[in-house]
């Protein structure tokens, strides 16, 4: 039996601990706002924090997340406003919005650890989360955007 | 020649559509033509006042709109609704938007061709205009007063007389009671008192993506559903000889196997075959999947080597093909002895690699089924669903959700239909899950292709005579297996429709076969037939020591309407209209001077690893220009720090969403022509995920693309795909300009740039 936190709430599983967080969380918990896109840590549309951490939780077994701390987008902000957020909706960062969860709990980690990134943090950070709709452009503006909010 | 050549390629085309499934270049129905009973009634057509399928209003004011295309992207699901509330004088936030479910009331629902808003415009303009009378004539008659002295501003009816007001709620009831107004009666609002179209709006979906609550076609959930993953047969057309589930059935989770029947041609968009893997969640039918050993019987695409099919094309491809267009005569002018230009050029197969990968989830219940899914084309999985399950068209309800990307992949819907075919034999719902190796090796390929151009230039370095020729695996292989010529879908993108001023003209297409699907990719057949064209255009350029922006404009010459109809080609246009959305060359002209203005172009000089290149396109009925600019370092390293889009899409509804599909055509186009590469060998696609089929990441996208739009009053077109080909051809040109090597093949990552 693993015992976690999800968003704050006390959780408990006992299936396949092979099994990654991201079908836990989706399949299980019915949290679907964390994404699947590859499977294998390449596009990072089902990024977590654990523990306050960025992750890809498909590469996230669970049995290694006993006693740990997962927040999903579901639990990043009460009210999805977040400065991250804010900054993506004011912007329209969006296109499909498929992968744009994972985008957003990547960039806030990033804050969180870099105030205030330069182009070259924000590319080291963000260059593992595809958008295959192209909106990079509008995800580091956001990002910047965000940086200046928090500041 | 040619005129027989054109005549038994659009016989094809009658033919090749008679399953009413691909529809690129359908027009439109006109509204409400068949009822079905599909036992679902959105709210807006069960609203109070309905005086459109499209829109209802309810007595407490609410404002329902349906969007009956998909939205994977582009914006469409808010664009179509700004449309018709703007007519209606709506107020914004009391307009609640539906999806609709596939249903031929609405006309074509698959949503491809960037033509949503070309096609459907003036039917959601109508849908508001229409509502917007009978709430006029409602306070008209309650005010005793003539129906001209009233107006419509902002959720209410104002009496311009006496300024009496009464909102849309009220008046509600007694509108409802009055005909709905005749289409030809109907008055719109001038542009000067438009407060939606042409105004940048968020899309209506936005809080709850960033809030991860939208859901996706992978998100669906049924109670009682089980998780299906399938391995397909590794060889287009392969079949099961036999099977060992044993350590399959052994994983925790896993509940059984199910085998699907072996697919035969033609290929269509039904079930590919293999094994189906059953469990009660998604991970451990993944798990399930990698223990089963099956036996599979290969067949003839076994053969497929993509490397030897690639020499096969460029072989073919210098040979005399079947004749699309053919004006004055090129070969009298190629014999004169003049300087002649040759090229070739050749683009590989790429994967559309939606960031969703396809999923359905589908009950079949008492010989009806509901499906679920990510779909751009809800009435083609009507259809598939129902010629895969043995049932009635009018027995499939296909519900749409938001889709995680499409590109043209998911007008295909042989996902739902394995969705259908597992529910029935399993007697729940059933929710398939492809992974991403599924995804990038059952795809229906964005197609390989080798382009010739030879031309015959004078002394200042034009063209006096210009040949082009393809040839590529068409897409019409998936409708008739022995299909080997474009149709003139593909051949009207970019071939046949060459827009440049030249007196001898003649395009071509040679044969090919498919040994993989093909499917439309986003900008189809302009990607390959535009990059080839508008990089030999560049190297005229050069080759005459002319400023390539000058040299294309010289090209176009003065500008004007084509007449490709004289020139005994029967232009498909995109399945618009051709007298409304003419071939102009002016508008061409414009987009390429914009270009000029906008992007810096001829203020630094290229070369020493800096370098601008151009190109202009005509694609969808839509003109883009763009201009790119990279630098590539010692070592060979490409960087895009910017790209200028210049657009005419005609009349602009949401300037921002317009802004984003141009801005994500940059680096979808950057993505293809530094990676984008699908190979095969023994038949078997070679890669896998994101690490073998690479497609743009931040660092290595355009840093910036900057869209700018002529102002136009022309009517509408589409913005999803034309932002793409004219990208390809004007980065090949930019590393020309930098580097001066020359881009004839993709994917660069193959090739050395220094």
């Amino acid at each position: 039996m693993v015992n976690f936190k999800v968003n704050g709430t006390d959780r408990s599983f006992d299936g396949d601990p092979d099994m990654p967080l991201l079908w836990y969380l989706r399949d299980e918990a019915r949290l679907t706002g964390t994404r699947f896109g590859c499977g294998a840590g390449l596009c990072g549309a089902c990024t977590v924090h654990l523990d306050g951490q960025a992750v890809r939780s498909c590469q996230t077994p669970m049995r290694t997340i006993q006693n740990r701390r997962v927040i999903t987008i579901e639990g990043l902000s009460a009210d999805g406003r977040h400065p991250v957020q804010r900054a993506w909706a004011s912007l329209n960062v969006a296109q499909c919005g498929y992968c744009q969860v994972g985008q957003i709990m990547q960039a806030a980690s990033l804050l969180q650890r870099t105030p205030n990134p330069s182009d070259q943090d924000i590319d080291r950070a963000m260059a593992g989360n595809i958008c295959r709709c192209g909106t990079y452009q509008r995800i580091r503006a956001a990002i910047k955007m965000a940086a200046k909010e928090q500041a | 020649m040619s005129a027989i050549d054109n005549v038994s390629r659009r016989q094809f085309l009658g033919g090749a559509f008679t399953t009413g499934a691909f529809v690129l270049a359908a027009r439109v129905l006109p509204e409400s033509v068949w009822a079905q009973e599909a036992g679902f009634r959105t709210r807006a057509e069960s609203a109070a006042l309905s005086p459109s399928i499209y829109l209802g209003i309810q007595p407490d004011g609410t404002v329902f709109i349906v969007t009956h295309r998909s939205e994977m992207g582009t914006g469409i699901r808010t664009s179509l609704p700004m449309v018709a509330a703007d007519e209606l004088d709506a107020d914004w936030s009391r307009v609640t938007i539906e999806q609709g479910i596939g249903d031929a009331r609405y006309g074509d629902q698959n949503t491809d061709g960037s033509r949503s808003i070309r096609d459907f415009y003036e039917a959601f303009r109508r849908a508001g205009a229409s509502a917007r009378t009978m709430l006029v004539g409602a306070a008209a008659a309650q005010w005793n007063v003539p129906a001209a002295e009233c107006v419509a501003q902002n959720h209410e009816i104002v009496h311009q007389g006496s300024g009496r007001r009464l909102g849309y709620g009220a008046l509600v009831p007694a509108a409802a009671r009055l005909a709905v107004p005749r289409p030809e009666t109907l008055q719109f609002k001038p542009k000067t008192a438009w407060r939606l179209v042409g105004k940048e709006t968020a899309i209506y979906d936005q809080s709850d993506i960033i809030t991860g609550k939208a859901q996706f076609g992978m998100d669906v959930f049924r109670e009682g559903m089980v998780y299906a993953s399938i391995e397909h047969p590794p060889v287009l057309g392969g079949k099961v000889r036999g099977y060992d589930d044993k350590a399959a059935l052994a994983v925790r989770g896993v509940k059984q196997t199910v085998p699907i029947d072996p697919f035969e041609p033609p290929y269509q968009f039904k079930p590919l075959g293999g094994v189906a893997v059953i469990a009660d969640n998604t991970w451990a039918a993944f798990q399930g999947r990698k223990r089963l050993k099956i036996d599979w019987e290969d067949g003839a695409h076994a053969s497929f080597e993509s490397e030897a099919f690639k020499q096969q094309m460029l072989q073919t491809v210098r040979q005399p093909g079947q004749v699309a267009r053919n004006v004055g005569n090129v070969d009298a002018e190629f014999t004169k002895g003049g300087k002649i230009l040759e090229a070739v050029y050749y683009t590989p197969m790429a994967a559309h690699a939606a960031m969703e990968p396809p999923a359905a989830l589908a009950e079949y219940r008492d010989g009806k089924v509901t499906v679920w899914a990510p779909t751009q084309n809800p009435q083609a999985v009507q259809d598939t669903v129902a010629a895969a399950v043995g049932v009635d068209k009018k027995d499939v309800t296909c519900h749409v959700t938001l889709l995680g990307g499409g590109f043209g992949r998911k007008s295909k819907p042989d996902y739902a239909a394995e969705a259908a075919v597992l529910s029935k034999k399993l007697g729940k719902p059933v929710k398939v899950v492809w992974t991403r190796e599924d995804d990038i090796r059952f795809d229906y390929y964005h197609t390989t292709a080798a382009v010739y151009h030879k031309a015959a230039v004078d002394g200042r370095g034009r063209p006096t005579a210009w040949l082009q020729r393809s040839v590529f695996p068409p897409i019409a292989a998936m409708f008739d297996p022995k299909a080997r010529h474009g149709l003139s879908i593909e051949l009207d993108m970019g071939l046949s429709d060459l827009p440049f001023d030249v007196p001898n003209i003649r395009a071509e297409n040679g044969a090919a076969e498919a040994h993989v699907r093909i499917g439309w990719f986003r900008a189809v057949a302009n990607n390959y037939h535009a990059f080839a064209a508008h990089s030999f255009a560049d190297e005229m350029a050069h080759a005459a020591g002319r400023d390539p922006l000058e040299f294309l404009l010289d090209l176009l010459g003065p500008g004007k309407v084509l007449d490709l109809k004289a020139q005994g080609v029967e232009y498909s246009n995109y399945g618009a209209p051709y007298d409304k959305y003419p071939i102009d060359t002016r508008r061409l002209r414009r987009v390429l001077e914009v270009a000029g203005e906008r992007s810096g172009w001829g203020k630094r000089k290229s070369g020493n690893g800096w370098g601008l290149g151009i190109a202009a396109h005509r694609s969808f009925n839509t003109y883009v220009a763009s201009v790119v600019e990279v630098e590539v370092d010692a070592r060979g390293q490409l960087r895009i720090p910017r790209v200028d889009q210049i657009v005419d899409a005609g009349t602009i509804v949401n300037p921002d969403r317009v802004r984003a599909q141009l801005e994500g055509a940059a680096v979808m186009a950057a993505g293809l022509a530094r990676t984008g590469e699908i190979t095969a060998a023994n038949g078997r696609i070679r890669q896998s995920n994101f690490n073998d089929f690479q497609v743009a990441r931040m660092n290595d996208a355009p840093y910036q693309t900057n869209v700018h739009f002529v102002e136009s009053d022309n009517p509408p077109t589409g913005v999803g795909e034309p932002g793409v080909p004219t990208v390809l051809a004007s980065l090949g040109n930019a590393i020309f300009a930098a580097t001066g090597k020359r881009v004839r093949e993709l994917p660069l990552s193959r090739q050395k740039l220094i």
